[in-house]
């Protein structure tokens, strides 16, 4: 009989000890993990403002957009990226006035963890066609925690090297993680030529969950070359936020693996 | 198990109980730093991807 309490005790103890564990990790998940995470990634972005502004970006020089439907969208227009590399800024006004985060190429764990990702060989910026990016809405900095605050109108800009490329939220919807035909470059119609530009997001849903995909639709309103300054739906949040210069530069790659490497699109 | 643990700790009932917070803090400080980070990405969590084939790149679409 106390064999028997003793060992029920000890199983007891090891139960209670694995319910801690259990919300010690949602803890650190969705606490810890993701406000570090989440400065860590408005500090690159404000660093890589701060670089844009002084003219010492190493950000990568995309092509120009949009490329017209039927128009010069020559094999080797659209650049293949490093996967992993930053290739833009991505800015929502809706998610805070200097609300800022840096794109990656890519889709990987590793590529989200960093920040949001641009699905390879979607559009880019500006481009016809339908540019989409993953980011996470839970986890790792939780770029896309208010992805349902998104409503028609609302501008979502994408920051190159050489532009601003504005959109304009049309509308979101609640899908598989199966229906690719989101990130269509006619969204939501697979095999349709795309005459517009589109930007899709895409985070999970609903929160803590991998069930299905949230999904908003933005289509291009302007492009504007950063030599006209910008954009007035930007003007509220400032350039380059103080602090910037203390964001860690390690968090940015090595400059020189970043080089944008032409090649015949489609034959990657 | 714990009450083992108890026993074993030295000092009068606060030392004990400043250990045993010591203790908890190193295993807590273990988690957070090597085996959370290690299991997260194993989890199903938080994906945000559309999965499969991604649709076919504008080039491809526009027939170049």
């Amino acid at each position: 009989m106390r064999i028997v309490r003793g060992v029920l005790g000890v199983v007891g103890e090891l139960l209670v000890t694995a319910g801690v564990v259990v919300l010690l990790f949602v803890a650190w998940q969705v606490g810890y993990s993701s406000l570090i995470e989440g400065r860590e990634q408005a500090d690159v972005a404000a660093q890589l403002q701060e670089e844009l502004a002084k003219g010492t970006t190493t950000l990568p020089q995309l092509p120009e957009g949009p490329q017209l439907p039927g128009g010069p969208l020559v094999p080797g227009a659209v650049p293949s990226l490093d996967d992993g590399a930053v290739i833009a800024i991505i800015r929502i006004p809706r998610f805070g006035p200097d609300w800022a985060r840096p794109v990656y190429e890519g889709i990987s764990l590793g590529v989200l963890a960093k920040g949001p990702g641009h699905y390879p060989r979607t559009s880019l910026p500006g481009q016809i066609g339908n540019m989409a990016i993953a980011g996470h809405r839970t986890t790792h900095g939780h770029p896309f925690f208010d992805i349902d605050a998104l409503a028609a109108g609302d501008v979502i800009v994408i920051e190159t090297r050489s532009s601003y490329a504005v959109y304009r939220v049309a509308r979101s919807t609640i899908v598989r993680p199966s229906q690719s035909e989101v990130v269509a470059p006619v969204p939501e119609k697979i095999g349709a030529k795309p005459t517009e530009s589109w930007l899709t997001l895409t985070s999970c849903h609903p929160k803590f969950s991998a069930a299905q995909r949230y999904i908003v639709f933005a289509k291009l309103d302007r492009l504007v070359p950063r030599t006209a300054g910008l954009p007035p739906e930007l003007a509220a949040a400032p350039a380059a936020p103080a602090g910037a210069a203390a964001s860690p530069a390690a968090a940015i790659a090595d400059p020189t693996t970043w080089p944008v490497t032409s090649s015949v699109l489609g034959g990657a | 198990m714990y009450a083992a643990l108890w026993r074993v700790l030295p000092g009068t009932r606060w030392v004990k109980a400043f250990w045993a917070l010591v203790l908890f803090l190193v295993v807590v400080a273990i988690l957070f730093t090597w085996v959370f980070p290690a299991i997260a990405p194993l989890l199903p969590f938080d994906r945000v991807t559309i999965d499969g084939a991604f649709a076919p790149a504008i080039g491809e679409a526009l027939g170049v």
